[in-house]
């Protein structure tokens, strides 16, 4: 491959998806420039994958070619939309028609209606797309896509994952060319450095500075590593990157290796994400088979490739010197640090090591330039976050936006607010390192330094909305028992730090607990911080001391008045049967499981406390809300 | 009683080529040790010691850092698992929209615990940190299906399509 070549690849593409990223009349244009009447894109993501896509495609293919139209619509399996909640998610092009949870019956309508009449099918659509008056909104100018800016994730949902054409149609590899042709390793840090950019895995480290620290080692042997295990439960940013857009993580680590002086790059990415990992496995491929990995890259001289390395299911090797050892195919310990990787890292040789999310923002800021992107986001943290957003929400997917968005912007207008008439009540970041930050400080802007001051963190992304139905303490106890699970047992004072600390919270949970166990609480967490040997270890506490902040009231009220505020903890519940809306309908005393319910017919029941085990399945029986839940 | 039937190593010839084959493949690469594990038990379902022993052998380790690795990672599994493997996700996302009491009706189904196999080896019930799609929690895996939106009261219905397949 030679950069012309790859100017021609490009020129040859460039109309079939620039298609996808213009407004409906330009898009209309464009088209007649292409081979294709229409193109329909399907999310092939885990997500999508997961509510029936695959059907869908083969229903699509199957009746397009039925009408005999298969040669004039493309169809493309892309990567996530973001909006995870909706799929299988299909959009069909130049019109921009959004249509959600696609079913195989609905799909023989579109391509009947809309794909050979030229009809849109508008109860099909995504109804946030469609005005009252029947006119069509485009999707960008829906709540849930406005305020996001797509940098890492442009071109997810955009470009078929498996055509390194299409990623080149999009500038890509070119960022690749420009550093190769007329960059220096120096010039390439310091666009880094004054981008602003920094770690987007959880720590927010200047990317600049760590590959200048790696390329100022002087070894013959350096490797570049991307980590990909996405460990935070709750987490989907990276595989959606790998899943949607590989080639920008494969070209950002072979700008890192001519940066750094490394020919060899490694992937650890988790085995639970077999579609990322094949998506991967294809870009590598093409890449190879492109030139663009391999010997002599553009003829320049510069070699690097790349190697899929899969985790086994252990969170602490998302640590960078853990990930080191299990690449190194020993168990995943991490190790003390000084000697950094930069210094001494994969088989004892500098190395770099960097999340996806940080990858797909490299070649953009390359092209774009240094002051461009720190142009986006507040004055310390530049760019973009990625955020899997999850939980009590009713968008549930994966959004991008500038840093310095409130929270309240991203759960009220992208999210689309919290289902079925609930209150918001916090939101939690940094997965089981990170904490809660509550209502009260919902117009925070979202940054690196105000999610710290928070007492919460960044994280990689994990953004999880509560409502009033959870309970603060029993959260904090499931990020608890997910650390105890997780820790490696090398240093005691998170092996034995965070079982101590989960028995504290069985014991509020169970109503055994007195007040100055919170005292306890806070001196152990305090110890675990200064002492542990990683960051597992050292920000387990930080569920726990967030909630115990801003919800203390809850804890209290576990331990003095033995209540648990919304009814969560089974131990600490109580039903009872109002007299005055029972019917005496026997309906709940039929159900229970133990026979706790008596009473006769018509005559209001009684629920007996020492043999009620609390299932709720009289409170859900009930049809007159006469059962209530204290 | 019935588990210690199951425990007996049957390895067939053809499997042992297999691995001996993964083992050859990838002996000189550095760092081997994971992704060989890693085919093995796609090879044989699971790593009894049987199967470390040769990985040992064959990449010329101790059997003792071969278990260390097999034992450190929860993706590796020294029990054979069932004909039906059912993960039920626990990340934050199924969490908070109760994923604990779907775990806790499959194992009222099932009549085993997370982490177990049913004595006649048709299920394994595991819980799961994320799968990914999240979008549809709270959500499980039965082998390569998933199955989103659930509520308690499914898993009746779901599990004994299962039951009802030979």
């Amino acid at each position: 491959m030679t950069f012309e070549e790859l100017a021609k690849i490009k020129e040859k593409n460039y109309n079939i998806v620039q298609v996808r990223r213009v407004v409906q009349q330009q898009g209309e244009e464009l088209s007649k420039q292409t081979a294709y009447r229409k193109q329909v894109l399907i999310c092939g993501g885990t997500g999508c994958t997961s509510s029936g896509s695959k059907k869908v495609i083969e229903t699509l293919e199957n009746e397009l070619k039925k009408h005999g139209i298969e040669k004039e619509i493309l169809v493309v399996k892309t990567g996530c939309f973001g909006l995870c909640s909706l799929g299988p998610i299909m959009i069909v092009y130049p019109e921009g028609c959004f249509y959600a949870q696609a079913t195989p019956e609905g799909i023989a309508e579109i391509v009947e209606e809309h794909l050979v009449k030229g009809n849109i099918v508008k109860h099909l659509l995504y109804d946030k797309t469609v005005h009252e008056d029947g006119s069509i909104i485009s999707l960008n100018e829906t709540n849930f896509y406005k305020k996001q800016l797509r940098i890492a994730l442009r071109n997810c949902g955009v470009i078929d994952p498996e055509n390194i054409e299409e990623y080149i149609a999009g500038d890509g590899y070119a960022a690749l060319a420009k550093v190769l042709r007329e960059m220096s390793p120096q010039d390439v840090i310091d666009c880094l450095l004054k981008s602003g950019l920094r770690g987007r895995g959880g720590g927010g480290f200047p990317t600049g500075k760590k590959w200048d620290f790696a390329r100022k080692e002087e070894n013959d042997i350096k490797y570049v590593c991307c980590n990909a295990d996405e460990g935070d439960p709750g987490a989907f940013m990276d595989r959606s990157v790998l899943e949607g857009d590989p080639h920008s993580v494969i070209e950002a680590m072979a700008i890192a290796g001519y940066t750094i002086g490394a020919k060899q790059g490694y992937v650890y990415v988790r085995a639970e994400y077999p579609i990322a990992v094949q998506r991967l496995r294809i870009a590598i491929d093409q890449a190879r088979e492109y030139g663009l990995l391999g010997e002599n890259i553009f003829g320049t001289g510069f070699s690097f490739d790349i190697e899929i390395r899969l985790g086994a299911g252990a969170f602490v090797c998302g640590e960078e010197t853990a990930l080191i050892a299990s690449i190194e195919g020993k168990r995943g310990e991490p190790k003390p640090r000084p000697p950094f990787p930069a210094v001494n890292g994969l088989f004892g040789k500098p190395t770099i090591l960097n999340n996806v999310e940080t990858y797909a923002n490299i070649a953009q800021i390359i092209l774009k330039g240094a002051d461009w992107f720190s142009s986006i986001g507040t004055e310390k943290s530049k760019g973009t976050k990625v955020f899997a957003l999850g939980g009590k929400i009713t968008n549930v997917g994966l959004v991008e936006i500038p840093m310095g968005t409130t929270l309240r912007e991203i759960v009220e207008e992208i999210g689309g607010g919290i289902p079925n008439g609930k209150k918001f009540k916090a939101a939690q970041t940094g997965g089981p390192s990170g904490g809660c930050i509550p209502a009260c400080h919902i117009d925070t802007p979202i940054d690196y330094d105000n999610l710290t001051n928070l007492g919460s963190m960044m994280g990689s992304g994990g953004l999880i909305i509560l409502d009033d139905d959870t309970c603060m303490v029993d959260i904090a106890k499931f990020y608890l028992d997910f650390t105890v699970d997780e820790s490696c047992g090398k240093c005691t004072p998170c092996r034995i730090g965070t079982r101590r600390l989960n028995q504290f919270l069985e014991k509020i949970i169970e109503g055994t607990a007195e007040l100055e166990d919170l005292d306890k609480i806070e001196e152990l967490a305090n110890h675990m911080n200064r002492t542990s040997l990683c960051a597992l270890g050292q920000t387990a506490p930080n569920p726990v001391l967030s909630t115990m902040m801003y919800f203390r009231d809850e804890y209290i009220s576990h331990i003095t008045d033995k209540k648990c505020p919304a009814g969560v903890c089974k131990s600490l519940v109580s039903y009872e049967i109002n007299p005055g809306l029972c019917k005496g309908c026997t309906l709940c005393m039929k159900g229970c499981p133990v026979n706790a319910i008596s009473g006769s017919v018509k005559k209001p029941h009684t629920i007996d406390k020492d043999k009620c085990i609390k299932c709720g399945l009289c409170e859900r029986n009930c049809k007159f809300n006469a059962i209530t839940k204290s | 009683m019935s588990e210690k039937v199951l425990n007996v190593f049957k390895g067939t010839p053809e499997q042992e080529r297999n691995l001996k084959s993964v083992i050859e493949a990838h002996k000189d690469q550095p760092g081997a040790l994971m992704p060989v594990l890693q085919q093995a038990q796609e090879i044989y379902g699971y790593l009894p010691i049987e199967v470390q022993k040769m990985v040992a052998d064959g990449l010329n380790m101790s059997l003792s850092e071969v278990y260390g690795v097999a034992t450190f990672y929860s993706q590796f599994s020294l029990t054979p698992k069932g004909e039906y493997r059912i993960n039920v996700c626990l990340g934050t996302a199924c969490y908070v929209k109760g994923a604990d009491k779907i775990l806790k009706a499959v194992e009222k189904k099932l009549g085993i615990k997370s982490g177990q196999c049913t004595p006649d080896g048709r299920f394994s019930l595991d819980s799961t940190r994320c799968i990914g799609a999240c979008g549809l929690a709270p959500v499980m895996m039965i082998n390569d299906e998933v199955y989103g939106r659930l509520k308690p009261d499914m898993i009746d219905s779901i599990l004994d399509k299962y039951y009802s397949q030979k």
